[in-house]
């Protein structure tokens, strides 16, 4: 009895929470860390990048209206869903990256529990991060983070899911929508990722993820006027300042690439880094109208 | 505006629709006025018209018509050093000494005024007030300065209010057809809440008062720049909507020529020059003459006075 | 408008502060000419009076001043920062002692009434000193990890429109934090920082920690760009603040930038009316409207537009418009000739595309920079009026209908620096103001600002906060 064929899979972009191929009809190939063909990826365009940040931004109203409790049971509700598909990505970065089995397997349970991380703090950045502030004056004073927009991502590079999950999910726990741009070389546990939050109640656009090159498609992403913010962690330097600097036309928040052990424990930074402060002023006043009551 | 005052439920309306005020926002504007600078000529003009707005009071237990004569001499006279010093606009006593206050100022511009309707709690019954208002105008008092009944103001029975100030105000009229100008003091301190204070205004002023007036001198919050600025803001509306123009009368608690000058400041850029005038500006106070008759005389003589410069009554 | 009750004039006099013919660059604790010993004029704008010469700074200065601010950097982080905060105690208590000096010198140099320098700008200055002071032995409490650093030198660069103001916001967070400073005051108004040089030497701060460069923009551009700097803070134009995030990209340099805005004030028909007018009044005619939080858009609810508008017309004849040293003046000269023509091109566009102009009857002075409280019905999104920053005393009124079309007009904009709200109904404010896109919101009052509130813009307006806590994180390394 001859071994059965396996069904292959095409990887596709996930977009406004469907799954389209990339509208320039163009794919690359992907291997694995030994040059073996892994599989075709769509070689995402600059309208590929354009539709990624209409779809954000339609997502955006409602995801950063949402209760911060309803943001955090979702995000809980992604590493549950990736639990069952554990194996699955396993394969899938121990091909990517090249690694062991045991040690795709510390990253992709490092990635579940950073969505556990950061479910868990939807409903505590604004208690850290804001708060009242004891103005000289009879006046309520509160300071409160509120989501940035729409973040463009370039993922790292080497880290393909470990790395991956370590900035998508401070962006959009905080509210934000993300238009991430996966690691080049390997990206098919990202667009795998996609197939995960599809079914974890992540309404459509809030993550939109692009295979292709960084290099392509960023440069229009960074001067778009309907980005808020990028994160440059997967960028090389020679590309990060081209960005930052494209950046400036609308002055977007940008996060600088820098060194980071994906492994380690994240902290709050990816987190603060697309908030916005927003400070309410109200008149407190007196009880009565004598005017020496406060 | 008949329609407003048809019932208690339509004044309620009428009266809870006005805007609402911010305690803050009034309290920071009228401090912001009360740092205009009024030096030199300015002065001058200042401290005479705030003298000529004085309705000079008392109102004391142990008034006698002694104490009350003395008070006409200075409302009359109240510089005997310098008789370019203007006249008080009146003399504000109790009924039963009105008749004494009269025949002292007769032949004068100095007006009478008397408190009544149970003057300063105005805790009595409809009719033993206006008893008190009749007995006043009939003893020859000018203006009547009348209590509002804050308690039915707070139990919201504003009707009641208005028409107990209107029954007041047909108390006013004389035989001959003419009437005693009405005073309708609200004792803002009680009411509290400017947005009460706003309410009391409308209803005095539609309910038919010639001035609305902030309070007694008789409990712990008066006259303060941001409840007169606040009255100021209601005469000025109300005068826009209907062309009828109604005074404002701070009383209680402004004793000092710079206390007095803040005051004009705020009829002057709140309501303009028609308030500028004793018709339609009066300051209820004692002790603030003499203080604006010292700084009268610092103006003229360039020496700082002294209280033993001016007369003690 | 003749009154019966005519103010005399009150006039705050000048002889409590000695302006000197000269001044040079304040670096490394020393007064110095510039290295090519270049000069300019600095004039009152309400007479155009020339009130001093100062330094042009160089390339070579800049250099100069962040040699001495990185050298002075070794010592003033190592400090204790128990001992940093009694410098800045010391600096808060001279700032007070000197606030009427320093209230009419500002007044002279800037254009802006006396009322204003003595009752907000000072206080505040004062205050900001007072309130960073306190953390600068605190910082490891102030929620940035548990041995927050100093980054080093910081390079700023501040507006004319409050010079001592944004002066104080800049140094005294990045001291506390342990950095030190080159500043760059506005070329119009150099001289408060040059007085405040003279405070640091009082206050006995060591030297190059505070370093003082009057120039113009070139001075500013060469300060931006230099290697020796690890931080920038600026506060001025979006145009400038897009510039100097270009030129930063790909360094390390740390960066906040304050910049424009198109501030909308909204009222709704629940408005407490008086206050309002009072808080629209003060929100586009305080500081000459030249504010970058000004509430330049008055967005009114259709259904009051008339009695507001009414109000707000009474309200602005009663401004006074004048000499700036009258303690009575309102509303006082516009900083500069430049700036003066940038607001009338922008009026007239307004009037050009067809919007109403109304302003009050003033006398305006015969010399100086003057323009008369301006308002604007009639206008459209569309309208430049709508969309550009005037920095002006100059008011768009729109209106709108429902509570949904008023946060989509008031969002509608590059900018999203500051709002105002106005309505007696809580919840509506504070649905309103979660959704508009502003870093700072003012319901039932506006143009506040504290020491302690953190202030900065979304969008186009900056990023990055000054005041309160979040004012530290722009001066550390977390």
């Amino acid at each position: 009895m001859s071994e059965r064929l396996s069904v292959f899979k095409t990887y596709k972009l996930f977009v406004g929470g469907k799954f389209p191929r990339s509208e320039s009809g163009r794919v690359y190939e992907v291997t694995d860390s030994k040059g073996n063909w892994l599989a075709n990826a769509p070689l995402s365009s600059r309208k590929d990048g354009r539709d990624a940040v209409v779809a954000a931004r339609k997502a955006f109203s409602a995801w950063s209206g949402a209760t911060a409790y309803n943001r955090g049971q979702i995000l809980y509700r992604v590493a549950e869903m990736l639990e069952g598909r554990r194996d699955q990505f396993v394969a899938e970065v121990a091909d990517a990256e090249g690694l062991s089995k045991a040690k795709a397997a510390a990253q992709v349970d490092a990635a579940i529990d950073r969505w556990v991380w950061y479910a868990g703090w939807t409903d505590k950045i604004a208690q850290i991060a804001g708060g009242t502030n004891p103005v000289a004056g009879p006046f309520f004073n509160v300071s409160s983070p509120e989501p940035t927009g729409v973040v463009a991502v370039v993922a790292p590079q080497a880290s393909s899911f470990l790395g991956l999950v370590s900035v998508i999910a401070p962006v959009i726990a905080a509210g934000n929508t993300v238009v991430v741009v996966a690691s080049e070389k390997a990206p098919l546990p990202a667009l795998s990722l996609g197939e995960v939050l599809a079914t974890s109640d992540v309404p459509g656009g809030v993550v939109n993820i692009l295979s292709g090159r960084a290099a392509e498609i960023m440069p229009s992403l960074a001067a778009h006027q309907d980005v808020n913010a990028i994160d440059l962690a997967g960028a090389g330097a020679e590309l990060a300042t081209e960005l930052e600097a494209a950046a400036a036309d609308n002055l977007k928040r940008v996060l600088r690439p820098q060194a980071v052990d994906w492994v380690a424990a994240p902290g709050t930074g990816r987190l603060m880094a697309f908030l916005e402060t927003k400070t309410v002023w109200h008149p407190t006043g007196s009880l009565g109208a004598g005017g020496s009551s406060y | 505006m008949a329609d407003v005052t048809a019932s208690d439920g339509a004044l309620r309306r009428f009266l809870h629709g006005l805007p609402g005020v911010d305690p803050v926002g009034l309290e920071g504007r009228a401090a912001a006025l009360g740092t205009r600078s009024i030096k030199t000529t300015a002065k001058a003009y200042a401290i005479d018209l705030a003298i000529s707005m004085i309705d000079l009071t008392t109102l004391e237990g142990a008034d006698t018509p002694g104490k009350v004569r003395a008070l006409c001499a200075k409302a009359l006279n109240p510089d005997p050093t310098d008789r370019t010093t203007p006249r008080t606009a009146a003399i504000c006593v109790y009924p039963d000494m009105v008749a004494t206050a009269a025949e002292a100022v007769r032949g004068s511009d100095v007006k009478v005024a008397s408190v009544a309707t149970a003057f300063p709690a105005g805790r009595a019954a409809l009719p033993v007030k206006l008893a008190d208002t009749k007995d006043a105008v009939a003893a020859g008092a000018d203006e009547v300065d009348m209590v509002i009944d804050r308690g039915a103001f707070l139990a919201g029975r504003y009707l009641k209010v208005f028409e107990e100030i209107k029954a007041v105000k047909a108390a006013c009229r004389r035989e001959d057809g003419t009437a005693a100008r009405l005073k309708v003091i609200f004792e803002t301190g009680e009411l509290s809440t400017y947005d009460n204070i706003r309410r009391a205004s409308w209803l005095g002023m539609l309910a038919g008062a010639d001035f609305i007036k902030t309070s007694t001198g008789k409990v712990a919050v008066n006259a303060t720049p941001a409840n007169t600025l606040l009255m100021l803001e209601a005469v000025r509306d109300f005068h826009a909507l209907t062309g009828v123009q109604v005074g404002v009368k701070p009383a209680g608690g402004i004793r000092t020529t710079k206390d007095a000058l803040k005051f004009l400041v705020l009829v002057n850029e709140t309501v303009g020059e028609e308030w500028l005038t004793n018709e339609w500006f009066r300051f209820g106070a004692s002790s603030l003459l003499n203080d604006l008759l010292m700084q009268r005389q610092k103006l003229s003589t360039g020496r700082y006075s002294g209280p033993d410069y001016v007369t003690v009554d | 408008m003749a009154s019966l009750f005519e103010y005399a004039p009150a006039p705050e006099s000048r002889a409590v502060v000695d302006i000197a013919p000269s001044y040079g660059l304040f670096i490394d604790g020393e007064f110095r000419e510039a290295s090519d010993g270049r000069v300019f004029k600095t004039v009152s704008p309400s007479t155009e009076e020339v009130l001093s010469e100062v330094a042009q700074a160089t390339e070579a200065d800049v250099d100069a001043a962040v040699k001495a601010a990185r050298k002075a950097f070794e010592t003033w982080s190592a400090l204790p920062g128990s001992e940093r905060a009694k410098y800045l105690f010391r600096i808060a208590r001279i700032i007070q002692e000197r606030s009427r000096e320093l209230a009419v010198l500002e007044t002279l140099d800037n254009g802006k009434p006396i009322k204003e320098t003595r009752d907000a700008d000072l206080p505040l200055v004062a205050a900001h000193f007072f309130y960073y002071a306190g953390w600068a032995d605190k910082l490891e409490h102030a929620g940035f990890g548990p041995n927050p650093r100093p980054l080093g030198v910081a390079g700023q660069v501040i507006p004319w429109n409050f010079p001592l103001l944004m002066l104080a916001w800049k140094i005294a967070p990045a001291l506390a934090a342990g950095n030190t400073v080159v500043l760059k005051p506005a070329e119009t108004t150099p001289l408060s920082a040059l007085f405040f040089a003279d405070i640091c030497r009082q206050a006995g701060l060591p030297k190059g920690v505070v370093n003082i460069l009057t120039g113009d923009g070139s001075t500013g551009a060469a300060l931006v760009a230099h290697e020796g700097i690890a931080k920038v803070a600026f506060t001025g134009s979006t145009a400038v603040g897009k510039a100097i995030a270009r030129t930063v990209a790909g360094t390390d340099k740390k960066l906040t930038l304050e910049l424009g805005g198109k501030g909308a004030n909204i009222v709704f028909d629940d408005a407490p009316i008086d206050q309002a007018v009072e808080g629209i009044v003060h929100g586009i005619f305080f500081n000459q409207g030249q504010v970058c939080c000004a509430g330049s858009r008055l967005l009114v609810q259709e259904s009051i537009q008339d009695e507001l508008l009414d109000a707000l017309k009474r309200r602005m004849s009663t401004l006074r418009v004048g000499d700036p040293l009258d303690k009575n003046t309102d509303v006082g000269a516009i900083n500069s000739a430049e700036q003066l023509a940038r607001i009338t091109e922008l009026a007239d566009s307004g009037t050009a595309e067809g919007a109403e102009r109304w302003a009050p009857a003033c006398e305006l002075p015969s010399s100086g920079y003057w323009f008369a409280p301006t308002l604007f019905t009639n206008v459209t999104q569309a309208h430049r009026i709508a969309r550009e920053e005037i920095f002006g005393p100059v008011l768009s009124v729109l209106t709108f209908r429902t509570p949904a079309e008023a946060v989509a007009k008031a969002n509608n904009s590059q900018y999203g620096l500051s709002a105002g709200i106005w309505t007696e109904k809580g919840s509506r404010m504070l649905a309103v103001a979660s959704k508009l896109r502003a870093g700072v919101v003012w319901a039932n009052t506006f143009n506040k600002f504290d020491p302690t509130s953190p202030f900065g813009g979304y969008k186009e307006s900056g990023f990055g906060r000054e005041g309160g806590r979040h004012g530290l994180e722009a001066y550390l390394d977390v």
